[in-house]
């Protein structure tokens, strides 16, 4: 008796070990990262690193700000179609289609999420950035071209999850606006889908997050120029991309600076992780209390 | 004469015989019970009466309703206009998670009714009808989550009212709510039967003899007696009503 | 409501249900586009030599024989080692821990370590493994990044998947005189086996599927790698390699060919089996 109490005990605490693993690794991380990326930022100041227009890291000049203003065009375009065409797809799963059409595109999302991110960037790479140089002239390599293969890297990160914020709006809405004669669009716009929209926000956050996050689809087809875009035909290059592009050859403050990048978009995913977080929190409550 | 009649009714949920050769006729402005063991169709016989069935995939029904000599099966008979016209107030009080005000003129809104004065005077018409207002006059902006729920289910009866209907349809009304707010809307149903055709189910004979005019007797699926309601549950003419109300069984 | 003048709602409803459908139609669409492109591109120049040979001359011609090694390695080091470690949180997450905070803590922790950019992983493990730890260029040190990438998967779906299981089970064990780890191991676990078979599998193809996350740390080798500290290429890498140094147009074809069935065939396989498996226990 006395042994077994001793290996539950030794069961338990190895548990616990592996589920502080991620904290601890988490913790390793952002010393690491710190460390490393730490001395750039003060050796060109905090406020010329973020702010600074010119990365020549020849000339010693390290100013991310192009990197951050292209990864937030890059985002924030593709968002602009990924959200509707998410958001129509979500419904149209979630609320409106028969059966066999649900079953059909299950998979379909499921298989978009697994493909490669290397492979969407091929694909950009080989299929389009050609048209897009032939349609728009220029390179073919921009802004636009790249936000289009995120546009399709997010589908399934904003569908699937906005699917499931949709199906946990309870029935009883449903019943009670078809029951009043609504038509089936005019529930959804006006009970469902507010009903259901702080998890949708949740959805448009995290996938913005992967779009943030993407470094190689994004490299193949945005044409990695170091200068703030000016405009949707204009080459950028990500915060992301800027990592990729130059750390395999980056020494002394160069590889300093490369990290320092990381710590920007780490903090900036930091923050989309809370506002996530605190969406789901807050609205969480109201949705939950139910009945009675 | 009467509002509804149902012909030769039969509903199933796939291979399920859910409803079997229902005939019958709703009295205009009076108050019928529908009552019988769980299972045995009201709840589907009702839902019937407004389409909310059509939700459901495997829903197929034969035989006709007519509401005011129309067949509202017919494919020519608009569901939202119908719906409009058939109110519902569900088991469990149901009310949208938006201000008390809102919820009572969303029915209005969707059928593009947006004059602003037109919908306060008549979410305050329904909610007096409801026996409401006087509860919630100086919060009508408040979250309709907010109220007990009690005060919800009747908040549920006057957003039904506020689309003017002709017939309410109500599903077991009070089997989420206690005694007190039983009898609140146990008073409201009386209130209200002379304006409106109101079909209860009811799980409780009590509230079918205290609320209704006419009561019908559901088992298995089939109407098993029809009577006024006093006459029924005083002396039933089948046995198996009798074995019913004497609770012999259910 | 306005627009209920302009748009009747019938009429409305009729657009939208055409919107609806489109977006369902575009969304096939994309996935026949990419899928079809890559395949048909790229099954032309799969074949059995393609699979067994070594690249010559950087990859301009020769096979991937030495890329899919490396790409075993690292996704099954990656498995070895994340496996262990998000079932026995979510176990203790679901089955141990009360106090709320800490819940919250490890939760939040998961996602953010899903949530952290692979390039961001690539240039700890370049700072942490290839260079603090000494592990070098290597398919361990590609391996142990992607297992800390795989991990929150692991542990968010068997987490979801353990706290779905009913109490009765464990009650029913307990009231039988099991304790709690016999009942965790013996009751908990295996009715949990097809959700956490499932998020291994997609922890896996997470990590199978990854190219920037090693790119710093498993070097570029074109040989096979023997040893786990062995420097090897994935397949993700290579395809990247090829595809913009501009080495072969063909073989990056038949690299993404090869890549997207792999990520298929476990994909459905996985689907397959759960389901048979979820069947056979529910007796369906």
């Amino acid at each position: 008796m006395q042994k077994n109490n001793f290996t539950e005990f030794l069961i338990e605490k190895g548990l616990f070990l592996t589920a502080i693993f991620s904290i601890i690794m988490i913790l390793i991380i952002i010393l690491f990262i710190l460390i490393e990326g730490f001395p750039a930022i003060q050796e060109y100041g905090f406020l010329n690193f973020i702010f600074g227009m010119n990365w020549a890291p020849s000339e010693g000049e390290f100013g991310v700000f192009p990197m951050i203003i292209g990864s937030i065009c890059v985002t924030l375009l593709s968002l602009l179609m990924a959200v509707p065409l998410s958001l129509l797809c979500a419904i149209f799963m979630a609320e409106v289609a028969p059966n066999n059409v649900k079953k059909f595109l299950k998979p379909t999302i499921e298989t978009l999420s697994g493909i490669p991110s290397v492979v969407y960037g091929f694909f950009g790479l080989i299929v389009l950035v050609p048209i897009m140089r032939e349609t728009f002239g220029g390179t073919g390599f921009s802004m636009f071209t790249a936000s289009l293969i995120l546009t399709v890297m997010v589908l399934p990160t904003i569908i699937s999850i906005s699917q499931d914020a949709l199906k946990a709006v309870p029935n009883e809405y449903r019943e009670a606006s078809l029951g009043l004669g609504a038509t089936s669009w005019q529930t959804i716009k006006n009970i469902i889908f507010p009903a259901a929209l702080p998890g949708i926000i949740t959805a448009i956050i995290l996938g913005m997050g992967r779009a943030i996050g993407e470094t190689l689809a994004v490299i193949m087809v945005a044409g990695n120029v170091a200068l703030v875009p000016n405009s949707i035909f204009s080459p950028l290059r990500t915060l992301t991309s800027n990592i990729a592009l130059e750390i395999g050859y980056a020494t002394g403050i160069h590889h300093n600076a490369l990290f320092g990048t990381a710590i920007v978009l780490f903090l900036i995913i930091i923050i989309l992780l809370l506002v996530a977080n605190y969406m789901q929190h807050k609205y969480k409550i109201d949705a939950g209390s139910g009945y009675l | 004469m009467n509002r509804i009649e149902v012909k030769d009714l039969n509903v199933y949920f796939g291979d399920a015989h859910i409803l079997k050769n229902i005939n019958t006729e709703i009295p205009k402005n009076t108050v019928t019970a529908l009552i019988g063991p769980s299972g045995c169709g009201k709840s589907t016989f009702l839902r019937t009466i407004n389409r909310m069935n059509d939700l459901i995939p495997s829903f197929r029904k034969e035989g006709d309703i007519i509401l005011d000599e129309e067949d509202i099966y017919s494919p020519k008979y608009d569901v939202a206009s119908l719906r409009k016209k058939v109110g519902m107030v569900f088991q469990k009080p149901n009310p949208f998670p938006k201000s008390i005000f809102e919820n009572v003129a969303y029915g209005l809104k969707v059928h593009g009714i947006d004059d602003k004065d037109f919908l306060h005077q008549q979410v305050e018409e329904s909610l007096k009808a409801a026996a409401l207002w006087g509860e919630v006059e100086d919060k009508l902006d408040n979250s309709a989550m907010s109220l007990s729920g009690g005060q919800q289910q009747r908040l549920c009866i006057a957003r039904t009212i506020a689309n003017n209907p002709e017939v309410i349809l109500m599903d077991e009304p009070c089997s989420a709510l206690d005694p007190i707010s039983t009898t609140k809307i146990e008073d409201l149903i009386h209130k209200l039967k002379n304006d409106y055709t109101i079909i209860i189910v009811t799980h409780n004979m009590q509230q079918a003899t205290r609320v209704s005019k006419y009561t019908s007797f559901f088992l298995n699926g089939e109407i098993i007696e029809s009577n006024l309601t006093d006459k029924l549950f005083i002396e039933p003419k089948v046995k198996k009503t009798e074995e019913y109300i004497t609770g012999r069984f259910g | 409501m306005n627009i209920n003048k302009i748009i009747p709602p019938k009429i409305a409803q009729k657009i939208m249900n055409g919107l609806f459908i489109a977006s369902g139609l575009l969304t096939i669409l994309i996935l026949i586009l990419v899928l079809g492109y890559v395949l048909v591109k790229g099954l032309p120049v799969v074949n059995l030599e393609f699979l067994l040979a070594d690249p010559i001359d950087s990859g301009r011609a020769g096979g991937i024989f030495p890329m899919i090694i490396s790409s075993i390695y690292v996704t099954a080091i990656a498995g070895i080692i994340a496996t262990p470690l998000g079932i026995g949180a979510a176990i203790y997450i679901v089955e141990y821990a009360n106090a709320n905070r800490a819940v919250r803590l490890i939760r939040f922790g998961a996602e953010i370590l899903a949530s952290i950019p692979s390039i961001v992983y690539g240039l700890f493990g370049l700072a942490f493994f290839v260079v603090f730890l000494q592990f070098n260029w290597s398919v361990l040190s590609g391996g142990l990044i992607l297992a800390i990438m795989a991990l929150p998967t692991i542990f968010q779906v068997s987490e979801v998947t353990l706290s779905s299981i009913p109490s009765s089970y464990r009650e029913g064990s307990y009231g039988l005189g099991a304790s709690k780890w016999q009942t965790i191991y013996r009751v908990v676990v295996p009715a949990a086996i097809p959700g956490i078979v499932t998020g291994i599998i997609l922890g896996m193809t997470r990590a199978i599927s990854e190219a920037a996350a090693v790119m710093f740390s498993v070097g570029s080798a074109l040989q096979t790698p023997i040893s786990i500290f062995d420097p090897g290429r994935p397949l993700p890498l290579h395809l990247y390699t090829l595809a913009t140094e501009g080495i072969s147009l063909d073989n990056a074809y038949g690299t993404a060919a090869v890549l997207v069935i792999i990520v298929l065939v476990i994909t459905i396989g996985t689907n397959l089996i759960v389901d048979r498996y979820q069947r056979k226990m529910t007796g369906g």
